[in-house]
């Protein structure tokens, strides 16, 4: 059998997981259970909540995650030629300069769009 | 880990070298998965508690035990014995598996940091990709949190908590992408391995983002908006009590020694030392040991920094947060990256030495730049706000 590099991670898994299953089980042992309505209702500020809170929620968080993403795949993109650079000849920085100014070039666009304003 | 398997197999002949590797495997993983929280969690809340006292004037905890050190254990115990309430409207798979998948993820970072030479989960030669890949679990256990609690403002919390790792996780990036690029590696152990001089003196501006940045994905204040009490009461774990409250505690507290021991790796030189390398083998019991010492030393200061950034600034409103991750540290990180590569590139600086100060006059040139732009920008941005209140008294 090889163990890779991996194999630990794929060990830490599930060992880890089992630190919850452990707490809580442990917990359900030792913890009192006396449910009651009133104790069991959402915990908002005293007063009854009013309706559920699961409504449609504002569109701005969902424009951040669209630059996120962007500048995501930047990461995919950069990682490997960042770990090559020194064997990597003169030119490798060209490109790797225009590509960051692209990416510059879009963070300027949507800070002027005002995809960056939190109102 | 090398040297561990070979001492098991020394000392137990029968045993042939791959099951010794999955022992030393399966104990360290133990180690890292039950002692680890255990230590990390009594230890640093002590730490921090103690510390946040004498910044604010008070004693702090000193009740359990002497001076309080066993305040950890007694809260460990209230936390067990506690009554675990689930609301009713709780959708409840989601809203069980939210703590452990806070704490699992944690946990998976660990496996990649360097405690000792030779004492490292496993070294992977993407490291630094693993760590990003595996830190955004956590950003999807608060949401997952967040939203099955039913409740108004968990659910404002998860998705404040969003829009703030998805937002600090790029100047994370641009900053381990500096890293990368002067060590020419992802792997922890070779990060190490370059920094004869730590990245701290060559790459101060990594340094500072990386830290920022840390300290925000980590969720502490200034950058604690998930759980700004005064605003959302205790944002996403509202709803969350007893073990399963205790378990994203676990998870924060984890992530800060983790977060603190990465920025002791990448840029403090992690366990490097003096007498470390040439007077005593790194390779030998009392190497490790240390190592181990050393990593320790700076991993404790770098969190005692992080508690007196806490203890020192007020909270950070959502919009001025999100300001500065987008428009000064991601475009600041980016020309900073540039100019790494550039410096890396001149025929001149061919010498290690000069390189290391060319990078560091590039650093701090980006810097001051940049603070030049912040400054001019909130000067004119203040007199237009001025005009605007002279113009209406008029």
């Amino acid at each position: 059998m090889v163990l890779s590099e991996f194999t630990f991670v794929g060990i830490l898994v599930i060992v880890a997981s089992l630190l919850p299953i452990a707490g809580l089980g442990f917990a359900s042992l030792v913890r009192p259970k006396k449910p009651n309505p009133v104790k069991q209702s959402t915990y908002e500020c005293g007063i009854e909540a009013i309706g559920d809170a699961w409504v449609q929620f504002r569109a701005q968080y969902y424009i951040y995650a669209l630059v996120f993403v962007i500048f995501d795949i930047e990461a995919v993109f950069l990682l490997p030629w960042a770990v090559a650079y020194n064997q990597l000849p003169l030119y490798a920085l060209l490109e790797a300069v225009l590509f960051i100014l692209i990416l510059v070039l879009a963070l300027a666009y949507v800070w002027r769009k005002g995809a960056l304003r939190w109102s | 880990m090398d040297t561990i398997v070979l001492w098991l197999t020394n000392l137990i002949p029968q045993m042939s070298e791959p099951v010794a590797r999955l022992v030393v495997h399966l104990v360290y993983a133990g180690v890292l998965s039950f002692v680890a929280p255990v230590v990390v969690v009594v230890a640093f809340t002590y730490m921090e508690r103690k510390v946040i006292a004498r910044i604010q004037d008070r004693v702090g905890p000193n009740r359990a035990g002497p001076l309080g050190v066993l305040q950890g254990l007694a809260d460990a115990v209230k936390m067990l014995t506690k009554e675990d309430i689930t609301p009713q409207n709780a959708d409840r798979p989601v809203y069980n598996l939210a703590p452990g998948i806070a704490v699992i993820g944690v946990i998976l970072i660990y496996a990649v940091l360097p405690f000792a030479p030779g004492v490292v989960g496993a070294d992977l030669n993407v490291g630094v990709l693993y760590i990003v890949a595996v830190g955004g679990i956590g950003t999807m256990a608060v949401l997952m949190a967040g939203w099955s609690s039913d409740n108004k403002y968990s659910m404002l919390s998860a998705f404040r908590v969003v829009a703030q790792m998805i937002s600090y996780e790029i100047p994370v990036i641009i900053a381990l992408l500096m890293v990368v690029l002067v060590a020419g590696s992802m792997q922890m152990g070779e990060i190490i391995a370059a920094q004869d001089v730590p990245f701290l003196f060559t790459l101060p501006l990594a340094f500072f983002i990386f830290f920022v940045a840390t300290i925000a994905e980590i969720g502490r204040s200034p950058f604690d908006l998930l759980e700004a009490e005064s605003e959302i009461v205790a944002g996403f774990h509202v709803e969350y009590s007893g073990m399963k409250f205790a378990f994203f505690f676990i998870g924060e507290y984890m992530h800060l020694f983790v977060g603190a021991g990465l920025v002791t790796t990448l840029f403090l030189g992690g366990w490097r030392g003096p007498l470390l390398g040439n007077v005593v083998s790194d390779a030998s019991l009392f190497g490790m040991l240390l190592g181990f010492v050393y990593f320790l030393i700076k991993t404790v200061f770098v969190i005692f920094l992080m508690i007196w950034v806490r203890g020192t600034l007020p909270r950070f409103r959502i919009d001025h947060l999100l300001d500065f991750g987008w428009k000064f540290l991601v475009p600041v990180g980016l020309f900073g990256l540039m100019a790494v590569a550039l410096i890396l590139k001149l025929p001149f600086l061919s010498s290690s030495g000069l390189q290391w100060v060319g990078l560091l006059v590039a650093n701090v040139a980006v810097i001051v730049i940049s603070l030049a732009l912040v400054s001019m920008a909130a000067r004119r941005s203040r007199s237009v706000a001025l005009r605007g209140v002279a113009g209406a008294d008029r």
